[in-house]
């Protein structure tokens, strides 16, 4: 381990930086991160032990003490409770004689839940040992059992495991146009750098992530830098680095849009990042890749092989002079990190923690210099516009919402996939498109955006009525609301990062609050005393993840209150312990399990 | 001409690069907080000191005084939401004030007092958490920590050493030392570093000087904290 661990520092050049790299190359080849691997990292990076720690206690993919050899994790996303993950996942834990949380007594697998993995389309997912498997079934749970227990190495395996299906289902403005390799840049060369920022200012862009943040000024802003170097000239100005990211940790369950864009339009998205390099002057890029993806990675790399090959990439692009390279950087399991300060602290190497604003990302971002984090919809997009132009772009759309909008469909509908929108467009012809019948609800922008009834489908996707990162889950009249709230809260409250009371505490809160009321131990003040803990998550948290926690309750008890009150007792107090249950050691000393040897908490006054 | 905001309605002063928080100490207005320490680098993680700002909430550790903010902090909303945020880190950890030797001189449980905290209000999640009695003269109990990053700091930025970090995710967040075993006694720790007499609640202690100091004649037990407070760092922000 030793010189495994030297040779893996050496060729990372000993940076800090680089540590999560680090720390998933020894994950993967010895199932846990070692102490010894801890010291020794320590030392050769020169930082503390401490920050290797923390690190890893903070991701879900790296672990202190080891998993199996086969090292299994289960969606838990909804959709994939949808499509029967628990008795799937009991299956699992009774063929492979692990119980789920744990490793095999022979440490050769290891069977757990994990956060969604961005397979909605087509659960139920999982992944092994890093890599996405779909469409779970009984049929394939022996199958992936017998190749476990037959000790058969990954890549042995049968590749229609490992398939992921794009789905896309529906093509618009920018899918219809996807533009040839090189081509925005060429545009922008004729043009001038300035002159495509122009353009994009023209097509009203907004970031895709779902914060709908004006990208033009964003990028306007990262190119003029702090503002102390504000009234320097401009040679000056220029000396100070600047970094473009890709956004590619797209954690929010019911979301895989940028899986398929980095799947089948990768080069459109690289080549936005180039262009934003031009535009701001940077030379440096980052595309932050969710640990989930794994199985793009290789595949990502070679493309930016080929568009270094080609010129486009690397130094002095298409002979204009200009120098740009861009580094996959890959996450390990936490939703926090597509927040963007998050995802920066990740990429210098640190738990993902969102950083105090101001100041901003654009002039204090990556190792404190200016830094353009965008969607990677949104770099798609400002390829495309650098092509065909700013009018091209906003003559789609509404008002305040120009183009087009990739939404990632899933749940109760036959068409699950990938359908491009303009903005403008009704919740009911998405529903008719994707073939939904019989509609409950849906949740728009995933669990951190709302819940819309079946008396809304004649609301608009845009800004202004439905703003969303573009995940819509569908639910029809079968599903329990309660069943939905619940997962998502139980999601919030795993992947807050801690940092500040109110979510890490409160989220604890209300998830237990939220059990107490489903498990039919809620009495008269129980709701507003739910919705009094939404209020203050949502107005005191210090990011969006605190802040739209509480959206799931919040969003479906103004709509469906009674479904909450009828599960409430008709007492006015039921404390939140089990009197009964804290008896039970007293009643086994006594050997006695007779009716009066319980105890009624309050008797029900009805 | 010297710039200004206002809190509450009142009329404050501040120089440029100033917080919130420092421009209002200086003034000799309280806000309250735990976190927060007028010598370290901000942190605003508590949220203890959560104000509005021209209608927006912020923390005002480490947000900046900019020339004509309206600055709200004494109203009852955000006054209620202090306290519902002090309950929070009392039912997180394990904080049993009349068994605590940190009682009178702990600043959690005077912010408690301040803000007219009666009672726990949440459930409470009795969390099992260990105490590290290993170094001979300190000792960390961490059911008291409220990972305010304090010690963090102040072991950082004052003792040039780095003792302490905070690790863990979400609800499982813990204080952690800096040595192979993982306890204090294994530490370059001294007792007289900063980082050992910085702590706001009881959950870095000094041994063997429990009660030197009775119950009764303690910090808190004769002034509440918005007068100790600005007493002790209102001098040190008047950098």
């Amino acid at each position: 381990m030793h010189h495994f661990i030297q040779d893996l520092a050496e060729t990372n050049h000993y940076q800090p930086t680089r540590l999560l790299h680090l720390l998933r190359e020894i994950q993967a080849r010895y199932h846990h991160i070692p102490s010894a691997a801890i010291e020794q990292l320590a030392d050769l990076l020169t930082i503390s032990r401490t920050q290797i720690i923390g690190v890893i206690e903070f991701y879900s993919f790296f672990h202190l003490t080891p998993r199996g050899h086969y090292e299994l994790l289960v969606s838990d996303s909804i959709t994939d409770h949808m499509l029967g993950k628990i008795p799937l996942l009991d299956y699992l834990s009774t063929k492979l004689e692990v119980a789920v949380g744990e490793v095999r007594n022979d440490g050769l697998v290891s069977l757990d839940n994990t956060s969604c993995t961005g397979m909605c389309d087509q659960g139920p997912a999982g992944l092994i040992n890093g890599y996405a498997l779909t469409h779970l079934s009984y049929a394939r749970i022996d199958q992936v059992s017998d190749l476990i227990n037959q000790q058969i190495p990954l890549d042995k395996w049968p590749t229609e495991l490992f398939l992921v299906e794009d789905n896309i289902q529906k093509t618009d403005l920018l899918l219809n146009n996807p533009i040839q390799i090189g081509a925005a840049l060429i545009a922008m060369f004729n043009r001038g750098t300035q002159e495509t920022l122009a353009e994009i200012n023209l097509s009203e862009l907004r970031g895709r992530g779902g914060a709908g943040y004006k990208t033009a000024w964003k990028w306007h802003l990262c190119y003029e830098g702090p503002e102390d170097d504000a009234f320097c000239d401009v040679a000056t100005q220029r000396q100070q680095p600047r970094y473009v990211v890709c956004n590619a940790d797209e954690g929010e369950p019911g979301t895989f849009k940028d899986r398929v864009l980095l799947n089948a339009y990768a080069h459109q998205v690289l080549e936005g990042m180039t262009l934003c390099a031009a535009i701001i002057g940077a030379e440096q890029g980052f595309l932050y890749l969710r640990g989930e993806y794994l199985f793009l990675y290789e595949k990502l790399q070679n493309i930016l092989k080929e568009r270094r090959e080609a010129g486009l990439l690397g130094q002095n692009i298409l002979n204009k002079g200009l120098n740009f390279d861009i580094e996959i950087c890959l996450g390990a399991g936490a939703y926090i990190c597509g927040e963007e300060s998050a995802l920066i602290e990740s990429l210098e190497g640190k738990m993902g923690i969102p950083r105090n604003r101001p100041p901003y990302p654009v002039t204090q971002g990556y190792l404190g210099k200016p830094t353009v984090v965008n969607n990677v919809e949104t770099f798609l997009a400002a390829a495309s516009i650098s092509v065909h132009g700013g009018e091209w772009f906003a003559a789609i759309g509404t008002e305040k919402s120009k183009g087009t909008k990739l939404l990632s469909i899933c749940g109760d509908c036959d068409r699950p996939g990938i359908y491009e929108y303009p903005f403008g467009t009704t919740v009911q012809t998405i529903l008719n498109d994707c073939g939904a019948s019989d509609v409950l609800g849906i949740q728009i922008g995933g669990p951190s955006g709302i819940f819309i009834s079946n008396h809304e489908f004649e609301r608009q996707l845009g800004f202004d009525d439905l703003a969303t990162g573009g995940s819509f889950i569908i639910f029809n009249n079968h599903r329990n609301i309660l069943d939905i709230v619940n997962n998502f809260t139980h999601f919030f409250a795993h992947e807050s990062c801690g940092f500040c009371t109110p979510c890490r505490v409160g989220t604890s809160l209300l998830k237990n609050q939220l059990t107490k009321i489903i498990e039919g131990h809620g009495s008269a003040g129980d709701v507003v005393a739910l919705e009094e803990l939404c209020q203050i998550i949502k107005k005191q948290s210090h990011c969006g993840l605190g802040q739209t926690a509480a959206n799931p309750v919040l969003t479906t008890l103004s709509r469906y209150p009674e479904l909450y009150h009828q599960l409430l007792k008709k007492i006015s107090y039921e404390p939140g312990f089990d009197l009964d249950g804290a008896l039970d050691i007293a009643r086994r000393l006594a050997q006695r399990n007779d009716p009066s040897a319980h105890l009624a908490q309050v008797e029900e006054t009805s | 001409m010297s710039q200004s905001i206002t809190i509450d309605g009142q009329r404050i002063s501040f120089k440029e690069g100033q917080t919130i928080m420092e421009a209002a100490t200086a003034a000799g207005v309280y806000i309250p907080h735990l976190c927060h320490h007028p010598e370290y680098t901000p942190h605003g993680s508590c949220k203890l000191c959560t104000i509005k700002v021209n209608g927006r909430v912020c923390s005002a550790c480490t947000f900046p005084a900019m020339e004509g903010q309206e600055v709200l902090s004494n109203t009852t909303a955000l006054i209620n939401d202090r306290q519902k945020i002090t309950q929070m880190l009392f039912v997180e950890g394990n904080h049993f004030c009349p068994s605590c030797e940190k009682s009178g001189n702990c600043q959690l449980q005077a912010v408690a007092y301040h803000l007219n905290m009666l009672d726990d209000h949440y459930q409470l999640f009795y969390p099992t958490r260990e105490v590290d009695a290993s170094h001979a003269d300190i000792m960390i109990d961490h059911n008291r920590c409220i990972f305010c990053t304090l010690c963090v700091r102040a072991s950082q930025q004052t003792d040039g050493k780095d003792v302490f970090a905070i690790s863990g995710r979400g609800i499982n967040k813990h204080l952690m030392v800096n040595a192979p075993s993982g306890l204090l006694k294994d530490t370059d720790i001294d007792i007289s570093d900063q980082a050992t007499q910085i702590c706001p609640t009881g959950a870095i202690l000094i041994k063997h000087n429990a009660y030197h100091v009775p119950i009764g004649q303690r910090i808190y037990d004769h002034a509440q904290i918005d007068q100790v407070s600005l007493n002790s760092e209102r001098h040190k922000d008047e950098k």
